[in-house]
């Protein structure tokens, strides 16, 4: 063990004289003799770690994995990080997207069958929102873990969208927890609507973060001026992305809740709703190149970057259009694939065009990274964790989607 | 309001909702599970009714926990961007653990909530257990990654930059275990006596009510030991401040001059500018004895510090003792409620102790709200214990007072609507006036 962790040192010796200096400052003291704490006691590391065999393991056994993405070897460590990260917000959407999604039905249901509508998404969203909602949580973690650069310059510029889509994460998770556990039917109503207009800001502000990172808004540099703070993300690009995930997550929460509906009445209001915003998403993916030309045209420029690209791109279009088919043939489940399958595609399409950027212009991903060690050791905790993690979630669908109809009642 | 007042600000503010709900997290499904397991073994319905109250007290806080928690995972960066760019890499690991954690918590709660008839039972009191588990969990690695914070260890300062970044060797630090463990004490402590005081309450109204009684012994089986084990725990945890946080333990107890045989100080008000602490109850050679175990034992005084270097010694001298005198209270009245079990005295009719265990409701709340206050506020000016300054962490953006006052209003209208919530779950308990909620 460091010397540090040892415990029954005496006072002395783990804190020297107490004489303290600022982070800046601490190099300047190091080096100009003055030292004011010693370094050497306070923050040593752990030389014989009985872990260290472990980590040798974990790391040894990521490469084996790893190897062939890249020929240089410690390349190897930063390109799974960002894959956890592009995975994990490929999850994200695909879950915690559809949830709100269903927010959004939630809000345009209509009808006589409205009532039940609403009652369909809470009883599909009810049991695994929270679950779904963890998986942005472990990007968010990844970022400050893996790429503590850039996380530290999407926090600083982007400050307003992100505390806009918090203050959205917050209203719609507890108006949601509200309205299951409210009895008075006044109190359940307004519950319902902050839980409904939460679900289709929240997306909007997720995208215009994405939109931001990815046109090249959050240049280094100056940030003195509140102008700063508005310009990274207000513009007609980033908030064109936002408007695209909110179309996205509404579809797939459509699509998911054709599956839930299928056999009752209420299949053809969810049928014609997955058509419609499917035919939309469409629609806004053009407008969003269309922004794109005017106000990012390097985002078009690396989204068509190689003969690779157009493939994938081809690719997307033909599922989107096969997934429409499947809709309106009502092989649900069979849409449901597509939809996610395409939603994937449209995501790694982006992710790739990025690619080695983490934020446009000028921080890559091998840049913004942090130690091998950090990286190594969070990819097997990561590694480990899955163990535990999968087989419970695969467990949670399995209880509450296999044998299909809405889960009980918790009755009090 | 400046800028660097107004983050530190909602930050404070977001932890102490958060820690709330986080307490009552960790606490609540242990409560749960075992009314459950009662249920399972003696088939009386009481315990079915108490065990999906329960669940559904822990499904409300869960799901403000988890987004408060969402907040905080944010703010970290959106607030102390400089903080995490430097910190992150090397505090990561226990913030990765914990979103493990987290996820597990949430699968579980999510099949033991919704999943009554769709499980055997015993795999529904099992995801209950791991629910229990995994609150439990989260807060050892939460907890570990903020002992970093005051005693940083697992890298080496050159340049200015952190290198040699060891993330096991910072998950080991120094104060990591003595906070865990007085969290952990702490939360059940808290949570059990706010349970122990709603069902007492009720109890003095409607006396021999086997719903509550039932409630009432189970939260004081969760809060007792706890509330009795935390003196040692805090005994631990004063010694270890005492070794690698001299400043905070200096303000903590008001000590500015550097004195052998240095005395415990009741109450008091540190005088900061005329660096002197007054109208305390001194107890001689208290302090040395508490903090090294020595009465001979030489403290040292804030007067050492240079002023910039100095926590807000009032705030820190009055939270700690304000969490001093809620958690002597607890455990005394944990002593005695435990001391009349074994008398055989029928503590559960005895009105006295059941206004006692009333009024003790709140006081492990306040406890971890003021001992809170001790570690963060005793660790400024730094936001990396003698590493990096609170100050040269804030993000460069103007006009923090308005996020702050958003967020404050939003955790006010959360606060009431869940408080407005648990009275109508306990309301719908009480005898009498017994009314099934509808539920969703």
């Amino acid at each position: 063990m460091g010397e540090c962790s040892q415990p029954g040192r005496k006072a002395a010796d783990w804190h020297p004289d107490g004489r303290l200096y600022s982070f800046r400052a601490a190099h300047a003291a190091l080096f100009s003799g003055v030292s004011g704490f010693s370094a050497e006691h306070l923050l040593d590391i752990a030389v014989e770690n009985p872990l260290t065999p472990l980590k040798g393991a974990a790391s040894a056994a990521l490469k084996e994995l790893a190897v062939g993405f890249l020929s240089e070897e410690e390349r190897v460590l930063e390109l799974s990080a960002a894959l956890v990260i592009a995975i994990g917000l490929n999850v994200y959407l695909l879950l915690g997207g559809a949830d709100y999604g269903g927010g959004v039905w939630d809000l345009f249901a209509s009808g006589n069958r409205a009532g039940r509508q609403r009652d369909l998404i809470a009883h599909s969203i009810g049991p695994i929102w929270e679950a779904n909602h963890v998986w942005l949580i472990v990007v968010i973690v990844v970022l400050f873990t893996g790429f503590p650069a850039a996380f530290a310059r999407i926090m600083t510029f982007l400050h307003i969208p992100l505390l806009l889509m918090l203050l959205g994460i917050v209203a719609r998770g507890s108006a949601f927890a509200f309205r299951s556990h409210e009895t008075r039917a006044s109190f359940r109503r307004w519950w319902g609507n902050v839980f409904a207009v939460a679900s289709l800001l929240t997306p909007v502000l997720l995208g215009t973060i994405v939109g931001a990172i990815a046109s090249g808004r959050l240049r280094a540099g100056r940030v003195d001026s509140l102008a700063v703070f508005f310009d990274s993300w207000l513009g007609l690009f980033p908030l064109s992305v936002g408007l695209f995930a909110l179309v996205m997550v509404a579809f797939l929460a459509a699509v998911y809740l054709c599956v839930e509906a299928q056999g009752t009445d209420l299949e053809d209001d969810f049928r014609k709703r997955s058509l419609i915003s499917g035919l939309l998403l469409g629609a806004v993916a053009a407008e969003v190149l269309i922004a794109a030309s005017f106000e990012a045209s390097e985002v078009v420029t690396d989204l068509t970057r190689t003969r690779w690209s157009w493939a994938l791109h081809s690719v997307t279009a033909v599922v989107a259009i096969a997934c429409l088919w499947a809709l309106w043939s009502r092989r649900y489940r069979v849409g449901r694939a597509l939809a996610a399958i395409q939603v994937t595609l449209i995501l790694w399409g982006w992710a790739l065009s990025q690619y080695p950027h983490l934020i446009k212009p000028d921080l890559s991903l091998y840049d913004a990274a942090a130690p091998r060690l950090t990286l190594q050791l969070m990819l097997a905790v990561l590694a480990a964790g899955s163990v535990i993690l999968l087989p419970s979630l695969y467990y949670l669908f399995r209880v509450f989607h296999k044998v299909g109809g809405p889960p009980d009642r918790l009755t009090g | 309001m400046d800028n660097l007042l107004a983050a530190r600000t909602q930050m404070a503010l977001s932890l102490m909702f958060h820690i709330i709900f986080a307490v009552v997290g960790i606490a609540m499904p242990l409560l749960m599970v075992m009314s459950e397991a009662l249920w399972l073994k003696t088939q009386k319905s009481f315990y079915l009714d108490l065990t999906k109250r329960w669940a559904k007290g822990t499904a409300i806080f869960f799901a403000v926990g988890a987004v408060s928690g969402t907040v905080l995972s944010f703010e970290l960066g959106l607030l102390w961007p400089t903080f995490m760019e430097h910190a992150g890499p090397i505090i990561g690991m226990p913030f990765s653990l914990e979103g493990f954690a987290f996820f597990t918590e949430a699968i579980f709660l999510g099949i033991y909530l919704y999943g009554w008839t769709r499980v055997p039972p015993v795999a529904h009191l099992l995801a209950g257990v791991m629910v229990a588990l995994s609150g439990a969990a989260s807060a050892v690695f939460v907890v570990t990654a903020n002992a970093w914070m005051n005693t940083p260890t697992g890298f080496r300062l050159v340049d200015g930059r952190a290198t040699e970044i060891d993330p096991i060797a910072a998950m080991l630090n120094p104060a990591a275990f003595p906070q865990v463990l007085h969290m952990l004490l702490a939360s059940y402590a808290a949570a059990g006596f706010a349970v122990a005081g709603i069902h007492a309450y009720v109890l003095l109204r409607h006396p021999g009510d086997p719903f509550h009684r039932a409630a009432l012994v189970l939260a004081l089986l969760v809060g007792m030991p706890a509330a009795i084990l935390q003196p040692l725990s805090g005994d631990i945890s004063a010694r270890m401040v005492a070794r690698t946080q001299p400043a905070k333990l200096a303000a903590m107890e008001g000590q500015f001059d550097t004195e052998a045989g240095a005395p415990l100080r009741i109450g008091g008000w540190p005088d900061e500018k005329r660096e002197e602490t007054r109208w305390a109850l001194e107890i001689p050679k208290g302090l040395s004895l508490l903090a090294y175990h020595d009465p001979e034992a030489v403290v040292r005084g804030l007067k050492t510090f240079p002023r910039e270097d100095r926590p807000p010694v009032a705030v820190v001298h009055v939270a700690f003792q304000a969490m001093v005198a809620c958690g002597t209270a607890m455990a005394g009245l944990g002593l005695l409620t435990g001391v009349l079990w074994l008398l055989k005295k029928r503590p559960l009719d005895n009105r006295r102790l059941l206004w006692a265990l009333v009024l003790a409701s709140p006081l492990g709340i306040l406890a971890i709200q003021a001992g809170w206050l001790v570690t963060e506020v005793g660790r400024q000016p730094w936001i990396i214990q003698g590493v990096m300054r609170t100050k040269d962490a804030v993000t460069p953006m103007p006009g923090l007072v308005i996020p702050l006052t958003a967020i404050t209003l939003v955790y006010l209208l959360l606060g009431v609507v869940v408080v407005l919530l648990l009275k109508t779950q306990v309301i719908s308990t009480m005898p009498g006036g017994k009314q099934e909620a509808t539920d969703n």
